[in-house]
């Protein structure tokens, strides 16, 4: 390119090169040089959220939704640290982010100067990687690079910090510029002999059970992992972020495990002769205490991330490389098989050990009201949810059939995700019904980002599974604090259908199952955004449970 | 569970690393270490034969089971080309002491007798100190000391450890692996462990 640009336009002009289309943020005075040039390139969509982590929230349901990666703008100082919770959520789920932050201007970097914060050094550990860009001159090329390290590999966040005078710098601009990384390789297929043991192990083993993670997902990899399970006749266990991979409809799917997930698949992992862990982490959830895990089982663990393997199980053949890549590997080398008494016995663990049960109550459950929202959108729908009850009761009770559909806060657990993360699954997909499964805590975190929804008039439904309680703290302080209840009430809620109407949204209250399913319908048909607050039995618990730590032999099945 | 309990001996990696030669770069290294709770017992860095990327040798310490995949922990930063933990290889490694010892004219003959023994250099000698420089390994700086320890030592400098595979990489296969030259000169006979010559 001949005529020089600022870095603000640089900015921009970088970004559409790598095809985005919609920022999430919110200026202040250090990134006001590039909002500033935003009215000349009106290709990218600037979604102005209320507070900085709706703005990494959003552009993190975006990236999980679409598959690509989301875009968001803060301002130095608060702007910045305000980011951190949203970074490190999508760090801890792999999810490709950029984040670009404005910086004071360069002469007064180290000064103290007025909302100064260090946050690249801040966000060390919970970014993939992030730069100060101190020259115009290298932020079209930062910026390439940023993208190539958010989206490949393992995903992650990247944050790139521009001085506010680096902003206004003038510098050419050449976009094909290619990114050279030294040491920086992306892996694709796994070393043969490696994914040779593996498929060895397959075919001899007799009760082999598939654990997908979300890497199946992020390599979008579904369809050689459906190849794999039908072809060998292998159960498919999901984890947490693996729901959606596999789908929950098929024959040989077998739920999710570990502290709140189905008996069934704890029991059919620690059962097997074989557990082929495919893009997981073996977290501690799921895992409990590594001593006693599945203790009579070989594991194969295929991921991308080689400091993964043996982290916290011993590994009997790792096979490091691009999931998908990998399972094309295998899949032709698996040999096809039945295993009438293997899949007879998980079908045995499912009818004796019904962990979808809804128990009967003169109350609205919150698992009903899961229940009735999948069988009402057949499970066509994007689910987002936080972290606690309200998120175990959907993991357990929607059927997800379509991969991506399942976008929630699983590694950091982050309280509030759920609000943000749905204006972004909505502005990446227009057309799709999109679910917020809240809970009234963490709704109550991030719910200043309703004026966002409203003013962009994104249609998210936004189901309230409201207890007036922190549930899941509720929950454990019954179970292993002696019943000693300690600010987990939350008396001073607002009225939520009088908050939706304050915003100028729909709202709706459903407090018995007669009225559930015509409110969601209700919902479903809105053109707008809709608040449905969704009064539930104060105090339930979710179960099964494993406590953390523990193994299958502490299960808790039912109330007792 | 006691067992678990118990506080295990601290267990020492020595990690080669090619690292960007950039700001920031130790911090994320060193971050990435503190998380996990290693300790650094030593750190030696410097420009390498390539230009753009220096090379760091560090001894780390923490529990055995944390320590296992620390080189693959490091090689996810993106500015760490590439780690090697080098503990189990056969390896060559050396660290640089400056040693200043307060001396009097009864026992400076003593002490310079000493250096030459250990073939330590006189760098710098003053009225009443002199400075020497010893190279080797831990254990042999380490006696170098304790024995100059009965007169007055003033400061005790140490490097921490450098170290090299033996032999020489091989630069033709490309497989990211040092490699073992069969033709290495044996080496002077003086044992790096015990100190003595």
């Amino acid at each position: 390119m001949s005529t020089k640009l600022t870095g603000s336009q640089i900015v921009c002009q970088a970004l559409l090169n790598e095809g985005v289309d919609v920022v999430f943020g919110l200026p202040g005075g250090a990134i006001l040089p590039l909002y500033g040039v935003l009215r000349q390139f009106p290709q990218l969509k600037h979604v102005l959220v209320r507070h900085e982590q709706g703005a990494a929230h959003a552009a993190d349901g975006y990236s999980r939704s679409t598959g690509k990666v989301g875009v968001a703008f803060a301002t130095s100082g608060p702007g910045a640290t305000n980011l951190i919770t949203g970074l490190a959520t999508a760090m801890m789920d792999s999810a490709p982010l950029v984040a670009i932050t404005g910086q004071v201007g360069r002469s007064a970097i180290g000064t103290d100067a007025f909302q100064e914060t260090d946050i690249t050094g801040a966000t060390l550990p919970v970014t993939k990687h992030n730069y100060l860009v101190m020259r115009a001159d290298d932020i079209g090329k930062t910026i390439h690079e940023a993208f190539h390290i958010a989206r490949t590999g393992r995903p992650g966040p990247v944050l790139i910090d521009i001085p506010k005078d680096v902003f206004q710098e003038e510098a050419y601009y050449d976009p094909d510029v290619s990114v050279t990384i030294p040491g920086y390789t992306v892996p694709t297929k796994a070393n043969l002999s490696d994914v040779m043991d593996a498929v060895d192990l397959i075919n001899s083993s007799d009760r082999p059970v598939i654990l997908a993670g979300h890497g199946v997902i992020i390599s979008k990899a579904h369809n050689e992992l459906k190849t794999l399970s039908e072809k060998s006749q292998i159960p498919v266990v999901t984890t947490l972020l693996g729901i959606s991979s596999f789908p929950e409809d098929h024959i040989l799917s077998c739920g999710f495990p570990g502290m709140h997930g189905m008996a069934y698949a704890s029991l059919i992992l620690d059962q097997s002769d074989l557990i082929i862990g495919i893009g997981t982490r073996f977290d501690d959830r799921i895992v409990g205490d590594p001593k006693r895990f599945s203790v009579n089982s070989k594991k194969i663990h295929v991921d991308i991330d080689k400091s993964e393997i043996g982290k916290t199980l011993k590994i009997d053949v790792p096979v490091i490389g691009n999931i998908r890549d990998v399972l094309k590997q295998m899949n032709p080398k698996v040999i096809k098989k039945n295993r009438p008494e293997w899949i007879g016995h998980m079908e045995d663990l499912k009818r004796q050990h019904p962990s979808l049960d809804i128990p009967k109550s003169d109350h609205l459950l919150g698992q009903r009201v899961i229940r009735t929202l999948s069988d009402a959108t057949k499970g066509d729908a994007i689910i987002c949810s936080g972290v606690g009850q309200h998120q175990m009761w959907a993991a357990q009770h929607f059927t997800f059939t379509e991969p991506n559909s399942w976008i929630s806060s699983g590694g950091l657990g982050t309280m509030g995700y759920e609000v943000p993360s749905a204006i972004g699954a909505q502005m990446g997909n227009p057309n799709k019904l999109v679910w917020s499964i809240c809970g009234d805590g963490g709704f109550q975190m991030t719910m200043m980002e309703l004026a966002t929804a409203k003013e962009n008039n994104l249609p998210v439904k936004y189901g309230i599974l409201n207890n007036n309680h922190l549930g899941m703290i509720t929950q454990w302080q019954g179970f292993f604090y002696d019943h000693d209840y300690q600010a987990e009430t939350y008396s001073g809620n607002p009225d939520f259908v009088k908050l939706a109407e304050a915003y100028g949204i729909k709202g709706i209250r459903v407090t018995n199952e007669k009225d559930l399913l015509a409110s969601i319908l209700e919902a479903n048909d809105h053109p707008g955004p809709v608040i449905v607050d969704f009064v539930i039995e104060k105090v339930d618990n979710v179960y099964p449970m494993i406590p953390a730590g523990q193994s299958i032999s502490e299960l808790i099945e039912e109330n007792a | 569970m006691v067992d678990d309990m118990k506080v295990k001996t601290p267990h020492q990696r020595t990690i080669s690393a090619l690292v960007q030669d950039r700001p920031g770069v130790l911090s994320r290294i060193s971050g990435l270490f503190r998380r996990r709770g290693f300790n650094i017992s030593s750190l030696a860095v410097g420009r390498s034969e390539k230009s753009g990327l220096s090379r760091m040798t560090f001894v780390v310490e923490g529990s055995e089971n944390v320590l296992k995949n620390v080189a693959d922990q490091l090689e996810k930063l993106i500015d760490v080309v590439e780690a090697r933990d080098i503990t189990e290889k056969n390896i060559v490694w050396r660290e640089l002491a400056l040693i200043k010892v307060k001396f009097n004219q009864k026992n400076r003959s003593e002490i310079l007798e000493l250096a030459s023994i250990f073939r330590a250099n006189i760098i710098d000698i003053g009225v009443e100190t002199v400075t020497m420089e010893i190279t080797g390994g831990k254990n042999k700086i380490d006696s170098m000391i304790e024995l100059l320890n009965k007169f007055s030592v003033r400061e005790v400098i140490r490097t921490g450890r450098v170290a090299t595979l033996r032999g020489t990489l091989t630069s033709g296969k490309d497989d990211g692996e040092f490699h073992q030259n069969n033709s290495v000169l044996p080496l002077p006979q003086i044992s790096e462990e015990t100190g003595s010559v």
